[in-house]
């Protein structure tokens, strides 16, 4: 899923201090899985700010909805016959639920409320790691189920660097060497051949480093 | 000693603090007359819009009291609340309420003597923070 955390109050309240009526907008979708955008984020939020737009003095007339999903313009086109009546749209998606709904309504400030962090796994109840760096050319079958982009500090993709201790990267102690996991698990899968075979030098351009990606799927547009 | 009564809700676990505050009752202890405490199946069961609600509807502070830790009927719902109780304290001092007007407090069903010094000290607690500043903003905006 798509990982976000909601922004410092002092940030938000900054970024709505001009506007008289607000329409928060929750997603139902990955930010709902994370606690950062669902309906209960939503409505922590606007109690908030009604509660610190209140004690300036200066109340804010906050209305909550959460969308299916906000990155879809058919659940963006419900909002159609009510944005009229508020000074902007405070989104609590992540950035693509973000730049869906600004791009329907291009007359209306629409801001965000979280920042999007990672696409992660849940590792246990209230954590989760990133897990997937969308490099757009998959190596996962070759470094057992472990992906050297996003777990690797250094997107190594020939073994560990000096920085591996004791299973731990560098960067911190919390932070598990991916090479390390990517051993310990060829071994467990009876596949070390791969570890020493050597990969070719990875062609970034089906990442970001292509600039911004598409996908068109002729067979399934309308 | 503020002369200010404040109002505190306070959410009590049904196997441990609703309990005890009946207890205090039998045994004649007195607790502020602002407090006011409402019944939860479990301190689990408080939600952190529970505590925001209370506080936006005009509540001066609010006490979610639960089980001893390691006594909670459900196992750990009362370990929960406190997580939520520390996640709602951090979002009340950063929108300049107070993170002190939320608290949690432990106890079991038979300790009625706690009840009421919990009570009484949260309470005292938020007479010396003074009024929700929501009302004060609200009063200036009308």
């Amino acid at each position: 899923m798509i990982t976000a955390q909601r922004k410092p109050m002092e940030e938000i309240f900054q970024s709505v201090e001009r506007f008289g009526k607000i329409l928060l907008l929750g997603c139902n979708e990955c930010v709902t899985v994370c606690h950062a955008g669902g309906r209960k984020e939503v409505a922590m939020l606007a109690s908030a700010l009604r509660m610190g737009r209140l004690k300036q003095g200066s109340p804010l007339a906050v209305d909550e909805l959460t969308l299916e999903r906000q990155c879809d313009p058919e659940y963006a086109e419900e909002l159609a016959l009510a944005i009229d009546k508020y000074d902007a749209v405070c989104s609590m998606a992540c950035g693509c639920g973000v730049q869906t709904i600004a791009g329907r309504y291009q007359g209306l400030p629409v801001l965000p409320m979280v920042n999007t962090t990672f696409m992660g796994a849940s590792e246990r109840q209230g954590v989760w790691a990133e897990r997937c760096a969308g490099c757009g050319d998959c190596v996962l079958g070759l470094t057992g189920g472990i992906c050297p982009v996003a777990r690797c500090s250094k997107r190594l993709f020939n073994g560990p660097c000096g920085g591996s201790s004791k299973g731990k990267c560098e960067i911190s102690p919390e932070v598990d060497c991916a090479w390390q996991l990517i051993w310990d698990r060829l071994k467990q899968l009876g596949q070390t051949e791969l570890y020493t075979r050597i990969m070719e030098p990875k062609d970034w351009r089906t990442a970001r480093d292509g600039g911004p990606r598409r996908i068109v799927r002729e067979d399934m547009a309308i | 000693m503020s002369d200010f009564d404040p109002v505190v809700v306070v959410f009590a676990c049904d196997y441990c603090a609703y309990t005890a505050a009946d207890v205090a009752g039998r045994m004649g202890l007195s607790y502020p007359p602002g407090v006011r405490v409402l019944r939860v199946p479990c301190a689990g069961k408080v939600e952190p819009m529970y505590l925001m609600n209370a506080l936006q509807m005009g509540a001066d502070g609010v006490l979610v009291a639960g089980c001893q830790v390691g006594d909670c009927h459900f196992k750990s719902g009362n370990l929960r609340a406190a997580a939520r109780v520390k996640r709602v304290q951090e979002l009340l001092e950063e929108i300049g309420i107070g993170g002190q007007r939320v608290a949690m407090a432990h106890m079991s069903a038979g300790q009625g003597a706690v009840f009421a010094q919990a009570a009484t000290e949260f309470s005292q607690q938020i007479a010396e923070m003074g009024p929700n500043p929501i009302k004060q903003g609200a009063r200036r905006a009308a």
